[in-house]
């Protein structure tokens, strides 16, 4: 059989093919999203794929088609498992009937999140068990494996990747994993299924039974966890996830117990371990969750004193942690070249820097949210106070008006449009029925920019292509009783500041809608090209608008690089000398 | 280099910035690597890095069996880089006596675009000091004279299959594989025009 080259994530879609799942929900969060990208992608697939507005709903479409007896999957980065506790935290009660698993992408590092919570902690939680592969094939194969232990045991099952197996490629066999072991329908069951605290009650013990099988379960598992006896017994080392490659790597002789199941522990397993070898590590990514465990069942392990809690690991961290110094003459940590840092940027002709040009200019405090946009904090337009997680700029605006009242300074909401449907609405809601004056600023770009342009309800077209009906969103804030709406082009600076300065002076809820699609969507802007004329003066102020088609020449002009731009104009219309002219195409 | 030293380039770390195609050069590299029949690993970096930012791929290749997709610090046999400065920021990845290729393309930040900062001067010469072989490819002039700029990254390519002991032509193949039939021959000559300025540097 020929073996393929895939990511993590493509080996989950992969995976869930090859166990007839049939219903996969998501939303977009990096690294989790091209799973649900893959599975739409395939022609002919069985599997019904949608983006759900946000992760709590996804996870509740889920539940209903487990419940209805077939195989479901919900699929989301870390961060995103917050937004789905509610449902999850219950439907542990519930149990499921068609297996239900819950792919939580962490994100060690944060190379694109907020945080870098340890999801393995919803496992214990939730006490749902959870599986963590170390590379493309497990990722692959796991996918079965929980599939089938989410039925046998009834319960939600957690697949848990972090960045590296999800974006790392290796080789993968796919092979069928397994097949659906419930009936299909949904069967009528109160006690079990619907949880006033009566039926809660008697619901909950058998999660701890449940609990309780599954550390059984975990020791008899040796598919999953294993013990790699080598030749060095002085050391042993418990380790999963990508962690265990990092081992494996620098380590090739060690003694290895190698965790597929990150929760439960296979505690007889670790004992037996811990007595054949003379010292114990735990080699773990982020929080010591096995090593508390393990130190609670009363076995002396060496951990996070070796290896740090915040971060990714590497081979050369967990080299160092395990005692052995690098091998190389310049053993320079990236921190000891001094090379200017490379931030990401918005993108030349980006609508969002319209916005955020004005924002600057006008000084305002600005309540921010997730998305390209989140670049807006960037200098040198330097147009964002406050980042927290998505949907949270709406809320923490009306906190600071009605914090400060009328000492409260000039403030603006802003958030994307895919952030707006996924939590954005509920606080604007807030805002006008508890009487705020927030100004709340949509950036409708027509996608979710940041994860790679997936569609969302307020752009319409459904992950599988197929339908997906557009919300309106001016109707929308309308119905939610926002009457001051006004919708302006970002490119247009003047009419932007307009906009915003109405806003402001109106004592009532004010939504601005700044529409144009995502420049790398939609990125001929035909008819005309800009360049730079002989009135430069060298002012500078062009450059505070952060394009990176833009800059100095040695003469300390600014030059545009015709390559990079889009002609979006944004610059023309900031020279207060006319010096950047806009020439028709034909001529 | 000799025959076995070529042979033992198993570990290449791919950098440059956002938006210069180092994704789809690491995809290259490794379906060369698996044709040659070799177990492969390679990292990738998604999401917000790839708006501009700095980028980093690591490719590896084993006869037996790859563990981690991480190249360590100072293991790295080749480091690839398709932007200058970018270059010296990972220059700690590769080998005391492994080899920098590095485009001598530069592009500046947003801040220094705007005049606030400095593009570091003598990378070239601080390249050299870390490692047994520092090679400047000029991969936009040459993509230019090639006949279109954004082949530049099949000019290093061409460069880097020069540090193998695979052949040319299949290096050449999983090039061509990659991209549209209307591109096949502008990219040709840009792949041979890399594998010339690796021959007359480091010899044929
Ligand atoms: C709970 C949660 N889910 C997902 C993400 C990942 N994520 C960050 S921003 C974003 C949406 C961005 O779309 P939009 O608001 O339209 O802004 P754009 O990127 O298009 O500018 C997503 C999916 C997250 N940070 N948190």
């Amino acid at each position: 059989m020929t073996e393929k080259l895939l990511t993590g994530n493509e080996a989950i879609a992969s995976g869930a093919e090859n166990s007839f799942v049939s219903v996969m929900v998501g939303y977009p969060g990096t690294p989790s999203t091209e799973i649900i990208e893959n599975v739409a992608a395939r022609d002919n697939s069985d599997i019904y794929a949608e983006w759900a507005p946000n992760e709590k709903v996804a996870l509740e479409v889920a539940i209903g088609a487990a419940l209805s007896g077939v195989r479901a999957m919900a699929t989301m980065k870390h961060v995103g498992v917050n937004v789905a506790a509610d449902p999850l935290m219950t439907a542990t009660y519930m149990g499921v009937r068609g297996g239900l698993v819950i792919v939580t992408a962490d994100d060690p590092g944060m190379h694109s999140s907020q945080n870098e919570q340890d999801n393995r902690n919803y496992a214990k939680f939730a006490r749902v068990p959870m599986l963590e592969p170390s590379d493309s094939q497990e990722a692959h194969d796991m996918v079965g494996r929980s599939l089938d232990i989410s039925e046998t045991f009834d319960t939600p099952v957690f697949l848990r990747c972090t960045t590296r197996v999800s974006h790392s490629k290796s080789l993968v066999k796919e092979t069928i994993l397994s097949r659906p072991g419930a009936r299909r329908g949904f069967e009528r069951n109160p006690q079990k299924l619907v949880m006033i605290p009566a039926n809660a009650r008697g619901r909950h013990p058998k999660v701890q039974k449940r609990l309780r099988a599954l550390q059984e379960f975990a020791d008899e598992a040796d598919y999953l966890n294993r013990i790699e006896w080598g030749n060095d017994r002085s050391v042993g080392i418990i380790t999963g996830g990508i962690a265990y490659q990092y081992v494996r790597e620098v380590r090739p002789e060690a003694s290895v117990l190698k965790l597929g199941l990150s929760y439960p522990l296979p505690m007889k397993m670790i004992r037996e371990f811990a007595d054949a070898v003379d010292e114990l590590f735990v080699v773990e990514e982020l929080d010591p969750f096995w090593e508390t465990e393990i130190r609670a069942a009363g076995i002396q392990v060496n951990g996070k004193e070796c290896f740090p809690i915040t971060g990714e690991l590497s081979p050369s961290l967990v080299r160092t942690g395990l005692g052995e110094p690098i091998q190389t003459q310049h053993p320079d940590g990236p921190d000891e070249v001094e090379v200017p840092v490379r931030p990401p940027v918005l993108c030349p002709g980006c609508p969002h820097r319209g916005v955020f040009a004005v924002l600057s200019e006008l000084g305002l405090i600005v309540t921010g949210d997730i998305g390209c946009y989140s670049l807006g904090v960037m200098p040198p337009l330097s147009a964002m106070d406050t980042l927290t997680c998505m949907g949270a700029s709406i809320g923490q605006a009306m906190g600071m008006e009605k914090a400060l009242g009328d000492d409260a300074p000039d403030t603006v909401a802003v958030i994307g449009d895919s952030t707006f449907m996924h939590s954005g609405m509920t606080a604007l809601t807030d805002v006008v029925y508890n009487d705020g004056h927030v100004t709340t600023i949509i950036l409708d770009n027509h996608a979710t920019a940041m994860t790679g342009h997936q569609a969302h309800p307020g752009a319409g077209l459904a992950a599988q292509q197929k339908g997906g009906r557009r919300a309106d969103l001016e109707k929308l804030v309308r119905g939610l009783g926002v009457d001051d709406v006004a919708r302006v082009d970002p490119y247009d600076l003047d009419e932007v500041k307009q906009a915003v300065r109405s806003a402001g002076q109106n004592n009532a809820a004010s939504v601005i809608i700044a529409e144009r699609p995502c420049v790398l969507l939609d990125r001929a802007l035909p008819g005309h090209r800009f360049s730079v004329g002989d009135d430069c003066t060298g002012c500078g102020i062009c450059l505070r608008i952060g394009c990176p088609a833009l800059s100095r020449t040695d003469a300390g002009t600014v030059q545009i690089d015709t390559v990079l731009c889009t002609h979006c104009g944004m610059c023309a219309q900031v020279c207060d000398f006319d010096a950047i002219e806009r020439r028709d195409e034909s001529s | 280099m000799t025959a076995e030293e070529l042979a033992q380039v198993n570990d290449i770390v791919v950098v440059g910035v956002g938006g210069q195609g180092i994704l789809l050069a690491t995809d290259i590299i490794a379906n060369v690597f698996i044709a040659s029949g070799y177990d492969v690993k390679k990292s990738e970096v998604h999401g917000m890095a790839q708006r501009g930012g700095s980028v980093e791929s690591h490719v590896r290749r084993d006869r037996e069996r790859v563990s981690s997709p991480l190249i360590s610090f100072g293991q790295a046999d080749v480091v690839l880089s398709f932007e200058l400065m970018e270059a010296l920021r990972y220059a700690h990845f590769v080998r005391p006596d492994g080899a920098v290729l590095y485009s001598t393309q530069r592009i500046p930040t947003v801040a220094m675009a705007a005049g606030e900062s400095e593009y570091p001067a003598d990378i070239g010469r601080q390249l050299e000091t870390r490692c047994r072989i520092a090679l400047p490819v000029d991969a936009m002039s040459i993509a230019r004279r090639t006949g279109n700029p954004r082949v530049a990254n099949t000019v290093l390519v061409g460069a880097l299959s020069h540090f193998t002991e695979v052949s040319a032509d299949i290096w050449q193949e999983a090039v061509l594989d990659r991209v549209p039939e209307k591109a096949r021959e502008v990219n040709r000559r840009a792949f041979a025009a890399g594998v010339r300025v690796a021959e007359t540097l480091i010899g044929a």
